[in-house]
């Protein structure tokens, strides 16, 4: 009954409106079906390839939180125990006391502990460390290379657009899967 | 003696090279006293069932609202829904994943072959403009946590001029037109770094973000959602969606009384007084021919604009930037704060696969300029060639397109309050 009292105006106002959402939905539904195929169960994280990293210092600035998700890891297997460590004495100490003028850190975040003779072990404490690098900088042109930066999940806010990647001069930090979610050297080979 | 030779085994280490990761350069050692080498800590991320949940909330959040507006017709349930979406998505999911942001994720998605979206990107961004399809922008008004920090301060908003309203709207689309031209370029996410309220959510934020994000609260005391409003990329395409949905928002249960009480209670300026349609002249006619005839010229105009301004375009970009640093400077190479140049040239790369790689990045920006200049000379014209479209309104009805589906305007309707009824029994009564 309604129907038939429409304007001949009306019907069709209706009938270009009907066409435009189906156009939409089509185009909605085919823009959905062109990106499916890419989409991936599980997500992605930020990660630091070690390899890369250069230690500009600015995972410490970039990162949207303060102190920064980048934190100094230490892979022990790698690590030479060393007495004068590289990655915690500042270059040119010769008297090995653990006052702060002789650490590399500047917020004091590597704790050294004596294990047996020369042996030292050096263990990070991720709230005090801020990412800056300048340890793993020491480390690995003077040791082994065992300290490296990495993003810590259990911080990370997992931005769409991570911060620091895209200040990162080196390009080092990409996305990964979430399922493996570090590059911790050791376990980490440069492929 | 020992650290004797160890200062000189170090100094041999400087010989070398600083940058060379030399790897056990002092063996591990034996340890006697039974020390267990500890291995590091790897806390893991937020897994990925939680992401799911993320997702059901949306769709929850999505349905939830579009019921208080179809069928429950509550402001107050939508009200009730914001403030858990802002808190959920915004404050405690630290307003990331959006929505808004997602278009960018779905961007990389179709022009980077390396990328792969999460499942949880393109929910955000589908569901959404789905629901607008079908019943409107429930999305803005109820889930979206940007909308919601506004909708909440939203004091004593003003009217905007109707001209004024058009020239801005078409912001989003040039905003919408260069995220998605820097996305598909791999430069860079501008949504998600200029987004004004993301830095509220998480608490942290760079002082400049944190004075835009705090200006556009003041600013929303008075203007009412100045964000959603006049910047927000996302609007355009649910604006689209909206303004031809199926179901939508109805500020009336029943008639339209025409009482005007609801002329002045949306804050958007979302809602049309009735109108009827002037006799339309053949002046009219061929101004509105000469507006439709005249849209391929705006978007070939857009077009060339954009391809002439794709140089300036892409300097955002870091390997631009990196190469026409080394070009126009070259003795930034000697500089050692910069980290850049200094990053470039420990990378092993030469300059001359550096210009080659920024050439091909440079040739993407003019094609991609011609596509957004082209998209916006699109926009501006059917904008302009709108303004002339007179429809005649018997009633108030919501935009469409631009309403947002808060809900308030319902609130405003007598019809069917139980004064109402009285009202319209008194007068059957005294008819009698």
């Amino acid at each position: 009954m309604e129907k038939e009292n429409k304007t001949k105006g009306q019907k069709r106002r209706e009938f270009i409106q009907k066409s435009t959402r189906y156009s939409l939905l089509i185009g909605l539904g085919g823009l959905t079906g062109l990106v499916l195929p890419k989409t991936r169960t599980g997500d992605w994280v930020w990660q630091i390839d070690p390899f890369l990293c250069t230690q500009c210092g600015r995972c410490a600035d970039e990162c949207v939180l303060t102190p920064s998700a980048v934190k100094c890891v230490h892979a022990y297997d790698l690590c030479g125990y060393c007495d004068l460590c590289g990655g915690y004495f500042k270059p040119g100490v010769t008297d090995l006391h653990t006052g702060a003028e002789n650490q590399l850190c500047p917020t004091s975040a590597i704790q050294r502990s004596f294990i047996e003779e020369p042996f030292f072990e050096f263990t990070i404490t991720e709230d005090l460390c801020i990412g800056c690098g300048k340890c793993v900088k020491g480390c690995s042109s003077f040791g082994n290379g065992s300290l490296h930066l990495q993003i810590r999940h259990d911080r990370c806010l997992n931005c769409n657009q991570c911060s620091i990647a895209r200040n990162c001069p080196s390009d080092a930090i990409k996305r990964v899967p979430a399922k493996q979610p570090y590059n911790i050297k050791g376990d980490f080979t440069k492929s | 003696m020992k650290n004797l030779y160890k200062i000189i085994a170090v100094s041999g280490g400087i010989l070398i090279s600083v940058m060379v990761f030399a790897q056990q350069r002092f063996p591990r050692p034996d340890f006697e006293s039974g020390y267990q080498v500890p291995s590091p800590t790897a806390p893991e991320p937020r897994s990925a069932s939680i992401e799911i949940i993320d997702v059901i909330l949306l769709f929850a959040a999505l349905s939830l609202v579009t019921w208080f507006v179809l069928k429950k017709r509550s402001r107050k349930g939508i009200l009730y829904t914001t403030l858990f979406s802002m808190i959920y998505f915004g404050f405690y999911r630290n307003g990331c994943i959006c929505a808004i942001g997602a278009i960018q994720n779905v961007t990389l998605a179709l022009f980077d072959p390396g990328y792969a979206i999460s499942f949880t990107a393109l929910a955000f961004f589908v569901l959404p403009l789905l629901f607008a399809l079908f019943v409107g922008r429930v999305f803005c008004g109820g889930v979206c946590p940007l909308g919601a920090i506004q909708e909440l301060v939203i004091l004593k908003p003003i009217s905007i001029p109707v001209g004024l309203q058009k020239a801005l709207s078409l912001i989003p689309y040039i905003y919408l037109g260069l995220a998605v031209l820097y996305a598909a370029t791999k430069t860079d996410f501008i949504i998600c770094r200029y987004d004004p309220f993301v830095g509220i959510f998480r608490m942290d934020a760079p002082y400049h973000m944190l004075i835009l994000g705090g200006s556009f609260i003041l600013l929303g005391l008075f203007i009412a959602r100045p964000y959603c409003r006049f910047l927000c990329p996302y609007s355009v395409l649910l604006n689209w969606m909206s303004s031809s949905s199926w179901k939508h928002l109805s500020i009336t249960p029943a008639e339209c009384i025409d009482c005007k009480l609801c002329e002045n209670s949306c804050p958007v300026d979302a809602i049309n007084k009735p109108v009827s349609e002037p006799v339309s002249s053949s002046r009219d006619v061929r101004r509105f021919l000469l507006l439709v005839v005249l849209v391929p010229f705006w978007v070939l105009i857009g077009g060339y604009i954009g391809s002439k301004a794709h140089i300036y375009l892409s300097r955002a970009n870091h390997t631009i930037q990196l190469a026409e640093m080394l070009i126009t400077n070259p003795e930034v190479r000697n500089d050692p704060e910069n980290l850049d140049v200094q990053a470039f040239l420990t990378s092993g790369k030469t300059l001359d696969e550096l210009i080659n790689e920024a050439e091909l990045i440079r040739e993407n920006f003019n094609t991609g300029g011609w596509w957004t200049g082209g998209f916006l000379g699109l926009a501006f014209g059917l904008i302009l060639t709108g303004k002339t479209l007179f429809r005649n309104r018997k009633d108030y009805t919501p935009d469409k397109g631009n309403c947002v589906s808060c809900g308030r305007c319902m609130t405003y309707c007598p019809v069917g309050t139980p004064g109402y009824e009285m009202l319209i029994k008194k007068e059957i009564e005294s008819d009698n």
